[in-house]
């Protein structure tokens, strides 16, 4: 029975994955059941299955445990009724992923979305050319008005953005349902926090018409904001959003 | 009877010759020729140097239309000592202006695609010029070890692993002949452009060929010549100038690559402006140097390691697998001694991406190309698995294995766990019903292992426990017989180590999530330093815990199982896909510009591929490759077979 010990080695690590993972999830984000992505799930259970394949297989033991059983069935004309056996049920759950694969479906077909587009070099707002990668925000330098700028940025983010982002910046505003994908959430480290400030500025001046080409599909409505906010009231939203949620700009060293 | 078998020996010898030397002909006259066949296009004769080809190609292009869809130039970087030379006059140097293409100016040649053509071979000569350039640094080292302990089976495998090599470097040579020569049939305003500014370093170029020639014929054909005492002092030193001359072979033709990413050496306007130097010296150039030169050293070892399975699985005598099993552990070992720093070599060159070019760095690793480092966080863990499985099917060759052998199970969970983590992609591919399961696009947990935080606390772990796999195979065979402290309680000092560090790196990966993104990266050092910390230290105690020990029985060298020679195929395999694809990454990475955002690319092609076209060209340039491969492999075989009365 020595083979049976990898199979369930690899059937409790699916489960864990399966319900351990959407469990934590759930505690994070209480209301939700944040399942494994079947892509994401396929990935793992490869290398899960590889992986106890090797540790099991090392030794001539272990690997004779492991083929061991399979060669007898294989091999030995007492046991031709378990290899049929066997044969069918392969054949069969190589026939049910094949059923799912080609099964006629309703569902929109996923989509490959980047994480952040990439900014150009330059960008045009209010009819002027900003460099991306040398800007730097002009009101960092004020700090005596510092406390200042971020309120007035938190009043300009509650009268323009909070509907979408959210009143605690985690992307679930009232119209987020509205959207897909949904708004950012600046509150994961995964989005304002390992950004500059040149590229939030260029990516909420310009907003979902300003996205680059490579990389499509960009599917955004945030609206063009540089057509709707002067450049220091969008300075200051910028600087409310990075102060609220306690991450730091990125910075990059200067090239010489 | 003498004479005859001394010119047979001499003809012989001059036979193996014949295709490494055709090869390397080829390459050298098309290099030498090639700044002369541009300045020949622009009606300037006799020009070969850098900088008077440099006038002739600013001569002779008329400035063609910017293209309506290009987007706004960065500067490129402003070279304050090229502008200083600039303004000395136009007596000294004559600004080159990238010429303006338009889709006439690239050639057309019936039956190949331009960009797939010069693609193929590119990607060859750098799979086979990393191989030529890695197997001499740690042959010379294998050398050097068989030299100062008078052991010559190291002075034999040596060898061995250099008649591999050498119809490799006929082979790179080859391909870089093709490739000068496709580059100029394809691109030729390109090359003009190129040859312009780097006129005077291909030169140097060419010549460091003829020395490395010199160099490799020397060294190879006068091993047994040069095989003991002062003569074998001569012969090191031979191979010191070998890897000298390869070295300055990849640093000059990486400022070419690394120009075309990051241009440097240029005016406020784009234009060259003279100093070759500060063209060369560009801001990737020695992170691509070094980046490079390790990669090199253990994409030599994997070949070589599997060149060693091959003969292990078609050896008839147990001497001989005895042999190939002790060849392919010594190439397995070097080759993971160039693996286990590389991660860190490839931060540094992504960090001085993203610090040259925000735009570059965030299409390679959070935008267009970012599913591309998901297929090398496949492949790198692939690599990882199949490195440690090597090493615990190695506890077979050793009496006193079965002392560790319960802890490979939790290795295993440790390392599968780790790569899982290091694999999951940041933005992940749903259907519609799971983001609506998991109330949107952004996955509260998986979403966590996305960033850098994540994947540097799990590629230090997986080291860390790839080197305690290495370290257990190591002491297996043997018994501490001290009395001391060390003897004692050594081991138990190097369990605290590794805990200590595995916390440290675990405790560092959590707060980074607290922190700046700045800050965030700059901690990815202080990980690296544990890791590299258990690597000596644990390698340091293991000398004074085995100061006085005693063998477990001789190690039972060509013991391992078949399934064992696999794995380091797979090795071999995973590291050509790797480079391919993050070779074609780097290059791509330019998208539309021949030189970032200096020298736009109007060519038909000067588009980004999908990645699953990007992906089957890499592919099939890696089938290729292995063909070759097997070739290579196939050659000293045959040799052997020729000498076979000889040798015996």
């Amino acid at each position: 029975m020595q083979f049976l010990k990898p199979i369930l080695a690899i059937v409790v690590a699916y489960l864990l994955i399966k319900l351990g993972v959407p469990f934590l999830g759930s505690l994070m984000h209480p209301g939700t059941w944040p399942v494994v992505p079947s892509a994401v799930m396929k990935m793992y259970m490869a290398f899960i299955i590889l992986g106890t394949l090797l540790s099991y297989t090392y030794s001539e033991e272990g690997y004779n445990a492991l083929i061991g059983p399979i060669v007898d069935v294989y091999s030995n004309p007492a046991k031709a009724a378990i290899k049929f056996g066997l044969v069918f049920v392969i054949g069969a759950f190589g026939a049910f992923v094949a059923y799912q694969y080609v099964k006629p479906t309703f569902d929109p077909p996923v989509e490959l979305r980047s994480v952040h587009p990439a900014p150009p070099s330059s960008a045009e707002l209010w009819g002027k050319s900003f460099q991306i990668q040398s800007l730097k925000n002009p009101l960092r330098d004020d700090k005596a008005n510092f406390a200042k700028n971020v309120e007035e940025g938190g009043a300009i983010f509650f009268k323009n953005c909070f509907y979408c982002h959210g009143d605690k910046l985690d992307g679930k505003g009232h119209f987020a349902a509205g959207f897909n994908p949904l708004p950012a959430n600046f509150t994961d480290v995964g989005t304002i926090a390992q950004l500059t400030e040149s590229f939030v500025f260029w990516r909420v001046g310009t907003g979902g018409p300003g996205l680059p080409g490579e990389g499509t599909p960009w599917i955004s409505a945030m609206p063009v904001w540089h057509t709707l906010l002067s450049e220091e009231e969008l300075w200051k939203v910028i600087m409310f959003i990075y102060d609220y949620t306690g991450y730091a700009p990125r910075v990059t060293t200067e090239v010489k | 009877m003498r004479i005859e078998s001394m010119l047979f020996k001499q003809k012989k010898f001059f036979t193996r010759l014949r295709p490494a030397v055709c090869g390397t002909a080829v390459f050298l006259a098309f290099m030498l020729a090639l700044p002369a066949m541009t300045v020949k296009t622009t009606g300037v004769a006799g020009a070969l140097w850098g900088e008077m080809s440099v006038q002739a190609a600013s001569a002779a292009e008329a400035p063609a239309a910017a293209p309506a869809a290009a987007p706004a130039a960065a500067p490129a970087k402003k070279d304050e000592k090229a502008a200083a030379k600039a303004e000395k006059g136009p007596e000294e140097y004559k600004p080159i202006t990238p010429p303006k293409l338009e889709l006439k100016d690239y050639p057309k040649i019936k039956g190949f695609n331009s960009r797939i053509t010069v693609w193929f071979i590119a990607q060859l000569h750098l799979f086979f010029g990393a191989f030529v350039l890695g197997v001499p640094i740690f042959v010379w080292v294998i050398e050097a070890v068989g030299y100062k302990t008078k052991d010559e089976r190291y002075d034999n495998m040596a060898h061995e692993f250099m008649k591999v090599a050498m119809t490799g470097f006929s082979l790179a040579a080859s391909f870089g002949g093709l490739l000068s020569i496709a580059l100029v049939v394809f691109y030729p305003h390109f090359m003009q452009y190129m040859a312009s500014v780097f006129g005077k370093v291909m030169i140097y170029y060419a010549l460091f060929f003829f020395v490395e020639s010199f160099f490799v014929y020397t060294y190879y054909y006068g091993w047994d010549k040069m095989s003991s005492g002062k003569d074998k002092l001569i012969h090191l030193g031979l191979g010191i100038g070998l890897n000298g001359a390869g070295l300055m072979l990849m640093a000059l033709s990486n400022s070419w690559a690394a120009f075309m990413m990051a241009p440097s050496g240029l005016d406020e306007s784009g234009a060259f402006a003279g100093d070759v130097w500060a063209a060369m010296h560009s801001h990737l150039w020695n992170p691509l140097n070094i980046h490079r030169f390790i990669a090199n050293i253990a994409y030599g070892g994997s070949l070589t390691a599997s060149y060693a399975a091959f003969k292990f699985l078609t050896a008839n005598t147990p001497e001989e697998k005895a042999h190939y099993d002790w060849m392919g552990y010594t190439s397995f070992f070097v080759s993971m001694f160039g693996m286990l720093p590389l991660p860190f070599a490839g931060y540094w060159l992504m960090k001085e991406v993203y610090d040259y070019s925000q735009q570059m760095g965030i299409t390679l690793m959070g935008g267009a190309f970012a599913w591309l480092f998901i297929l090398q966080a496949v492949l790198i863990g692939a690599i990882f698995l199949s490195a440690n499985y090597y090493l615990w099917c190695s506890l077979g060759r050793s009496n006193g294995s079965a002392r560790y052998t319960f802890m490979i199970k939790p290795m295993a969970v440790i390392i599968v766990t780790a790569f899982l983590m290091w694999l999951t992609p940041h933005t992940l591919v749903m259907t519609s019903q799971e983001i609506t399961k998991i109330g949107g696009a952004h996955h509260p947990l998986l979403g966590k292992f996305g960033v850098m935080a994540a994947k540097n606390t799990a590629v230090n772990t997986l080291i860390i426990m790839t080197f305690c796999s290495f370290q257990i195979f190591k002491r297996s065979n043997i018994r501490a017989t001290g009395k001391g402290f060390w003897a004692q309680y050594g081991t138990t000092v190097q369990i605290g180590l590794y805990v200590a560090a595995l916390t440290n790196i675990f405790f560092l990966g959590i707060w980074s999530y607290y922190i700046p993104a700045s800050t965030r990266i700059g901690l990815s050092v202080p990980q690296v330093t544990t890791t590299l910390m258990v690597a000596v230290l644990s390698s340091v105690f293991d000398v004074f815990i085995f100061k006085s020990n005693e063998e477990l029985g001789p190690p039972k060298w060509g013991s391992m199982p078949v399934r064992s020679q696999y794995a380091l195929f797979t090795l071999t395999v995973a590291f050509t896909w790797l480079m391919g694809l993050m070779g074609y990454v780097r290059s791509a990475i330019r998208q539309h510009w021949h030189i970032y955002t200096v020298f736009r690319d109007n060519s038909a092609d000067a588009f980004t591929p999908t990645l699953p076209y990007a992906a089957a060209i890499v592919t099939g340039i890696v089938c290729i490759f292995i063909a070759l491969v097997l070739f290579m492999f196939w050659m000293p075989i045959l040799a052997s077979k020729g000498n076979g009365a000889e040798e015996h």
